[in-house]
Order: C-alpha cells, then sequence, then structure tokens
C-alpha cells in the first residue's frame, strides 16, 4: 500500500522541484531510404519519417495527462543522414535538412536530430558533403539539429575534420547572426559520440539500433537539489547516498513512461538516459547542486570533486531503477541553459579551463558556450581537440557547443530563448592555434594500457 | 486499474461531497480515502477503482481539473502505476 507521504512527495516534486520527463525521443532508422536521385531519396525519408512518428506527440501527450507528469519534449532521431545520402547524386545535402524539418513540423516534434556524420578515422565523399552543407542546412531550417563525431578512443582524433569543424562553426555563427548565431546552438561536435542519446542536439539513431526505438530523457536537477537541503553539513557518504535514491526514484519515472510509450507505439523499448538536464528556470540548476554540496560558486575550487561525486551517484542510482540504461548518462553542464552556471560565468568565476576540467568526470562536454565573435576558426578548432582529446582519453563522450557571438565582446549575453536559454560571452585566450590545426592528419589512437 | 486522486486546497464546505459525486457520475468505484486538515490547508487522497469508468483518463483528468478550479482546490487524477514506480523496487 502506496503512504500518504509516498504520494504527497511525488505531487511535490512535480509541482515544484521540476520534477519532469525531458524527452521521449524515437530513433528511426533510415537505412532503408538511399536512393541516387536526390528527390527520391528526400520522398522516401519524410515519408518513412511521419509513418513511424505520427503517433509519437498524441502518445506523449496521453501518458503526461494519465501519469500526471509533464513529458516537456517528443522528438526524433534519425540515422546520420551522411550515411542515407552518400547514394544520391548531388553536392549539398540541404534539401535533405530541409525534408527533415518538414517532417518534424508535420509530426509536431521540436526538433530532429541526425544531421550527422561520422568521420572519427576518416571522412567519406559523403561525409565531407554533409559536414560542408551544415551551415546552410542550419541556418535555413527551424528544427534540425546537425553533429559531427570526430574522435573515438579506438580511432584517435581526426584533425582534417577538426580544422574543417571550427570553420564550419564560424559560418553556421555568420549565417544565423540574426538569430544570435542559433544555428551554433544545434550544432554539437563529439568525441565518441553514442549511439542512443535521446537529447538533443546531439542524437542520432546509430546504425547497430534497431529498425525503430523509444529512449526517454529524464530531468531533474530541481529534485535532487531539494533533498540535497535536509542534509546540510553532512559527510559525502550522505550527501551521495541521498543523491543516490534521488536518482532512483527520477528514473523509475522515466522507465514506467518508456515503457509505456514503447507499448502504445508498438516500438521496442531502447533506454533510459541518466542524464541530470539542467534547465533556465530558477530551481532546475545542476551548478546549483554544486553549490549546495559546498562551493560558493559553481567554478571554484572544489567544483570538479563535487561534480565528479554527483555524476556518479545519479548513475548509481539510476542504474538499478531500469532495466537498459545507455545514451549520455551524466550530469549535463550546459552553460546557457543553466540558471547557476550563468550567474557562475557572469562573476567571472566560472572559465572555460573550468568548464573543461569538468568536462573530464561528467557529461557531455563544453556546452552552450558563448565567445566573441571575432574568436578565429583555427580558435575554434583547437577547443574542439582538447576537448576531443579529454573524451579520447579518457574513454567518455566529450562534445562541444559552441557559439561564436557575431558583433558580441566579452560580458555581453547571447538571448538563444526558450530552453536554450541565454550564454554570457566567455573569453578565450587571444594567443592563436594556427599552425596546431594546420597540421591536419590523424591523432593516433591513445594506448589503453600504463595509464597515468 | 487504480488511479490516485488527490484534492489539495484550502478547506470548504462540501469538498468531500462534490468530488465524490463527481466520480458517482463518471462510474468510478473510491477503494480508500485519507484525509487531513491542518491549518486550515485540505488534503485528500482517494484510491479509486476506474476500470468502469465511463470516460477516459484523460478525459477525467481535464474534467476533475477545471472542477478543482471552480472551487479553488488543485483536484488530480493520475494512474496509481506512477507512484508505485517511483516508492517501491
Amino acid at each position: 500500500m502506496l503512504s500518504r507521504n509516498d504520494i504527497l512527495q511525488t505531487l511535490d516534486m512535480i509541482d515544484n522541484r521540476h520534477l519532469d520527463i525531458r524527452t521521449i525521443t524515437m530513433g528511426i532508422s533510415l537505412l532503408d531510404c538511399c536512393d541516387p536521385d536526390l528527390d527520391a531519396c528526400c520522398q522516401k525519408v519524410y515519408d518513412k519519417i511521419t509513418r513511424c512518428a505520427k503517433d509519437l506527440v498524441k502518445v506523449g501527450e496521453d501518458i503526461e495527462k494519465e501519469f500526471g507528469i509533464p513529458i516537456v519534449n517528443k522528438r526524433i532521431s534519425v540515422t546520420p543522414i551522411a550515411i542515407v545520402a552518400g547514394a544520391c547524386q548531388t553536392d549539398s545535402y540541404v534539401k535533405l535538412a530541409q525534408t527533415l524539418d518538414a517532417a518534424a513540423k508535420t509530426c509536431g516534434v521540436n526538433f530532429i536530430g541526425g544531421f550527422s556524420a561520422l568521420v572519427q578515422k576518416g571522412a567519406t565523399e559523403g561525409d565531407w558533403k554533409l559536414i560542408r552543407s551544415i551551415p546552410q542546412a542550419l541556418a535555413c531550417t527551424e528544427r534540425v539539429c546537425a553533429s559531427v563525431n570526430v574522435a573515438s578512443t579506438k580511432a584517435g582524433i581526426n584533425m582534417d575534420a577538426v580544422a574543417e569543424m571550427g570553420r564550419i562553426v564560424k559560418k553556421t555563427a555568420e549565417l544565423t547572426a540574426e538569430d544570435s548565431g542559433l544555428g551554433c546552438a544545434k550544432l554539437v561536435v563529439f568525441s565518441n559520440a553514442v549511439e542512443d542519446n535521446p537529447f538533443m542536439a546531439g542524437a542520432f539513431h546509430g546504425v547497430g539500433e534497431a529498425e525503430c526505438v523509444i529512449n526517454v530523457g529524464v530531468s531533474g536537477p530541481g529534485v535532487v537539489y531539494h533533498a540535497l537541503q535536509s542534509v546540510k553539513g553532512q559527510p559525502f557518504d550522505v550527501v551521495a547516498e541521498t543523491i543516490k535514491k534521488t536518482a532512483f526514484q527520477i528514473t523509475r519515472m522515466g522507465q514506467i513512461v518508456g515503457m509505456e510509450a514503447s507499448k502504445r507505439l508498438g516500438v521496442p523499448f531502447g533506454i533510459v538516459d541518466l542524464s541530470l538536464a539542467p534547465t533556465p528556470a530558477v530551481g532546475d540548476s545542476v551548478a546549483r547542486i554544486l553549490e549546495e554540496i559546498g562551493v560558493d560558486v559553481c567554478g571554484t575550487h572544489g567544483t570538479t570533486a563535487a561534480l565528479a561525486m554527483l555524476n556518479d551517484a545519479v548513475k548509481k542510482g539510476g542504474v538499478m531503477a531500469s532495466n537498459h540504461v545507455g545514451g549520455l548518462s551524466g550530469a549535463f553542464i550546459p552553460v546557457s541553459e543553466d540558471e547557476g552556471m550563468i550567474a557562475a560565468a557572469e562573476s567571472g568565476t566560472l572559465a572555460l579551463e573550468k568548464l573543461e576540467a569538468m568536462t573530464c568526470v561528467c557529461s557531455v562536454g563544453l556546452d552552450m558556450i558563448a565567445v566573441p565573435g571575432e574568436t578565429t576558426a583555427s580558435t575554434i578548432s583547437a577547443i574542439i581537440a582538447d576537448e576531443a582529446a579529454i573524451g579520447m582519453v579518457n574513454s567518455k563522450t566529450t562534445a562541444v557547443r559552441i557559439i561564436p557571438a557575431v558583433g558580441k565582446h566579452i560580458g555581453d549575453r547571447v538571448e538563444m530563448g526558450g530552453l536554450l536559454g541565454s550564454a554570457p560571452v566567455m573569453p578565450v585566450h587571444a594567443e592563436g592555434s594556427e599552425r596546431f590545426t594546420q597540421r591536419g592528419g590523424r591523432i593516433p589512437a591513445p594506448l589503453q594500457s600504463l595509464r597515468n | 486499474m487504480k488511479a490516485i486522486v488527490t484534492v489539495v486546497g484550502k478547506d470548504r464546505v462540501g469538498i468531500i461531497a462534490t468530488v465524490c459525486t463527481q466520480l458517482a457520475n463518471f462510474n468510478i468505484n473510491v477503494l480508500d480515502i485519507s484525509q487531513t486538515v491542518m491549518d486550515g490547508y485540505f488534503t485528500m487522497i482517494m484510491v479509486t477503482e476506474i476500470s468502469q469508468a465511463n470516460a477516459p483518463i484523460q478525459e477525467l483528468a481535464g474534467k476533475m481539473e477545471a472542477m478543482g478550479n471552480d472551487m479553488g482546490v488543485s483536484i488530480r487524477i493520475q494512474r496509481e502505476d506512477i507512484f508505485d514506480a517511483m516508492h517501491r523496487i
């Protein structure tokens, strides 16, 4: 029998602590949509997505009402388009991006991910075409998200791709300058990208995945923050235990919603992603959890250790609550999407270097960071290379989602709106890395023994 | 299928009567009720059986919520599974 307290606790989490299901993401394989004719390929892609996902939003809304739990986003991820479009006789894949955008609108989802290429070891002709289509594709579509995997622990870092991505990020920012460089908020450069990530902008449906799956991303920084207020001043063992218990509850909710969605849509259930995903709303911040753990401002000394503990405890609590865990599964630290991170960056305590250190112990990487508009492509490439190296050496996913804010300088703010929030423009080093990025080639894969 | 009905808000005359009448209209059977008033704040939790209800739960949830708004209280009807999942291993 449920106790009165259990029921009221759940309601309190939903009403006052921003507990929600962040996303139900349907992964759809487009491998059967290949066609030498671009128009035919686009038609197949549109038909398949709108067929598979036609009930996704309705089912999501029904579950939301029945369980009384908000499901913030319903989304779609697809097979990396560079693979699907490899056979098309064309120089640009922009039309495919427009097709994805149209399919997303028809289905009523707010984002569709998978305008992607996997080039960690080398790039095919199709991969290069996709990469070069990204700026235009993101500028002329509303809901399409792009990602490029440039490194992995097994393959090393593709420095030719890293150099190109610096230029692509710059160009995307310029083409979407009127929207505060919004295109860059939909472009992720990965190391060790995962194939079942339900979170945007980096979601794509990997080639090792089934025809169609449902993945779920939960969220709950507010709930964790609140739980920690009851253990003020207590040792870390108690703090970790408290986070584990809370993560268990949050994840169970994701599990039941995912199972229900999968049953109703007749699509297998993939994974629950155990990430702690913040929003710009006050009370839904990962930075504030770190401050509750004991650092005065996020970014000061002690932040990395606090984050490492938080990240690990969330996973330990969540793993037992779900039969399949996957995706990125870790605390996110997107600067613009986290009210506490924004405050810490504006106060100058949280710098790019500290964020880089933090990404060594959590998911995902330098996320939603605005830098001055005059930052050069080679500096952006170098930032990407640094972050990719952290992922490669530590066998974890890392990513860079960076916005060179056109016409803005350190201290200005970039307004993205909605869940993307607003990002303070953060300083980068003025000293260049041109010779470093110009070398090209590949950084060899790291040794997996003698690990010091 | 069981559902949990929760009513939270400022106390007034007739909350239980109104809620129960509405549930009866929906052909929902009440299995258990727990209710308290603390500092004028009313909290009621009901366990109900909705298998024979004459409308789908999404629709019931909307109607109960609207009724709660009229009465100045928050009324929710949610499937029991969600609470079980969060609080039982």
